[in-house]
């Protein structure tokens, strides 16, 4: 059943299977949790569920002035991460403009390829040391990272245009700025969703790294701020709300894809 | 003018791996009066797309002039439409956009589109440009109820109607068709060849159509140039590039009647030519070319 390529899975039970990961995991912390908390109560290291529970509630309610810390910490991070998100999308026009038109294409390829392989944590030092401990830093560093590959994605699929349509194109007078701008471009724009939606996961690393460095309030600065107490119970739960977070923003990235919906449908 | 394409000593050819030179067309001469039909066959690979490049303004000969309307062609342009075999449509826009493309793009300029909301301008050209194109589509036999799906819901027969719209609706004064029927069924590709018959008639429009289909080619065409690198010359030497071997009327009173098809002499002509063009044992020899018709030039 296992090695069996011929076997289908009905509904109910492909649910179970999916689910059973999960539940060992689970089961297998909380087990881990009961027993040490059985042998000392005041452990830090693997809250239990109630613990966990009182560390994400304690994020939740309102401090002394009012205001809640999980917000808080979501509105810095998401506010970096979205002037990023803005700045990678214009790596879609300039890698349209590349696949397109030689001039660009010889300009700027090999340095686009080249940047792509510097390691963007690596830049990490040199940017605080250029640009400060800011928020410049920290959106530069997402930029410089993810950039260069969804250009280099934007290239190649404008590249794998066929000629026909080019040619097409400019017998009905079409320049090169309208072939680019209303046949290319908008061909390639949902599968170009899905690349920066691949993104997102490197990004948020960036972004972490950069707020664990160098910042005052954040979702990544949190995290690495309470270590120094251990506090477990708030890290867990902080982990499991930016991965949900991450999973909304997929999701409604795939959903503006799907919209368009005579993509690579022959 | 008396022609309106001429091609006077072309040579195409370009470096080979080993250091020579790869010939794809030697010595092409070829004049064309305005409104002909005419069929260009050829065997695979012989270089017949190569002519159309260079007669759509996308290649240019390693020597020799290519003149359009008395004028050499520099660049592409709407003088001179095409319809590819396939890929010809834009996947991300409706039947309607797609038709209307090549005028609207005419029309309106960058502030029209950007400032859209803004002016009359760019409603009004849209709705003239699309009654126009609506007319076109029922025209060349779509229904109005394609008008808002995209190529990936047409059958191949749909596809093409289309990019013949798009081409017309440019009014080009050549339409060179590259293989245009190839993927089609046998049923279809007829019914295609009757509407080409039909607007080349209604416009005043020259038509180049390339095929390998000999049958095909002297169905629709008032003139057949066959193009062959299977060939040699006086001396017996084999071709390097392809030649002009046939250049023919093809018979028949135009219109032909579907029912020409089955003619004695045009089975007659399609054999002459199958062995002459096609058939790469018959090597045709360079004195034999079949030059008949009265625009052909013989060096």
């Amino acid at each position: 059943m296992l090695f069996s390529t011929r076997i289908r899975i009905d509904v109910r039970w492909s649910l179970v299977l999916s689910a059973l990961p999960f539940v060992v995991l689970v089961g297998l912390y909380l087990g881990t949790a009961y027993v040490r908390h059985a042998r000392n109560p005041d452990d830090k290291i693997v809250p239990t569920l109630g613990k966990l529970i009182d560390g994400a509630k304690r994020s939740v309610t309102p401090d002394k002035s009012g205001k809640v810390q999980l917000l808080l910490d979501t509105w810095a991070s998401a506010k970096r991460f979205g002037i990023a998100l803005a700045i990678v999308f214009l790596a879609v026009p300039l890698g349209v403009m590349m696949g397109c038109f030689p001039f660009w294409e010889s300009l700027l390829y090999r340095f686009v390829v080249f940047t792509d392989k510097i390691p963007a944590i690596a830049l990490l030092p040199i940017l605080f040391i250029a640009f400060g401990l800011g928020e410049l830093s920290k959106v530069a560093l997402m930029v410089i990272g993810v950039f260069p590959t969804v250009c280099l994605d934007a290239y190649l699929r404008a590249k794998s245009i066929p000629d026909e349509q080019f040619q097409k194109a400019q017998t009905l007078e079409a320049s090169g700025f309208e072939t680019v701008w209303l046949v290319v471009y908008p061909q390639i724009f949902p599968r170009m969703l899905d690349t920066i939606r691949l993104n997102f996961k490197s990004m948020m690393a960036l972004l972490l790294a950069g707020e664990a460095l160098a910042a005052s309030v954040g979702l990544g600065y949190r995290i690495f701020v309470v270590r120094r107490y251990l506090a477990m119970d708030v890290i867990i739960p902080y982990v499991i709300f930016m991965t949900v977070l991450l999973y909304a923003a997929d999701v409604t990235f795939q959903w503006w894809a799907q919209r368009y919906k005579w993509v690579d449908r022959e | 003018m008396d022609y309106l394409i001429q091609l006077t000593d072309v040579v195409v050819s370009y470096p080979a791996e080993d250091g020579g030179e790869k010939s794809v067309l030697e010595n092409i001469d070829l004049r064309i009066r305005p409104r002909e039909f005419v069929s260009l066959v050829g065997p695979t690979g012989c270089g017949k797309s190569t002519v159309l490049r260079l007669l759509l303004g996308s290649q240019f000969p390693t020597s020799g002039t290519v003149l359009f309307d008395g004028r050499p062609v520099r660049h592409i342009d709407r003088h001179r439409g095409i319809v590819f075999q396939k890929y010809g449509l834009f996947p991300h826009l409706s039947v309607l956009d797609n038709i209307t493309f090549g005028p609207e793009l005419e029309q309106l300029n960058l502030w029209n589109r950007i400032f859209k909301y803004a002016t009359q301008k760019y409603w009004q050209v849209v709705r003239e440009q699309r009654e126009l194109a609506r007319d076109l589509i029922t025209r060349i036999g779509l229904a109005p109820g394609d008008c808002e799906k995209f190529p990936f819901e047409l059958s191949g027969g749909m596809r093409q109607r289309v990019a013949i719209a798009q081409s017309l609706i440019m009014r080009p004064r050549l339409l060179m068709m590259d293989e245009a029927f190839g993927a089609l069924d046998e049923s279809t590709r007829e019914e295609m060849q009757l509407l080409l018959l039909e607007e080349w008639e209604k416009n005043d429009m020259t038509v180049i159509f390339v095929t390998h289909n000999v049958a095909e080619a002297l169905f629709l065409g008032t003139r057949v140039i066959g193009l062959s690198q299977h060939w040699e010359d006086e001396d017996g030497r084999p071709a390097k590039g392809a030649r002009i071997v046939v250049d023919a009327e093809s018979g028949g009173k135009h219109p032909k009647p579907t029912s020409y098809k089955y003619s004695p002499e045009f089975n007659a002509l399609l054999q002459k030519i199958r062995e002459d063009v096609l058939d790469p044992t018959q090597r045709t020899r360079l004195c034999e070319f079949n030059l008949s018709h009265r625009d052909a030039l013989r060096d």
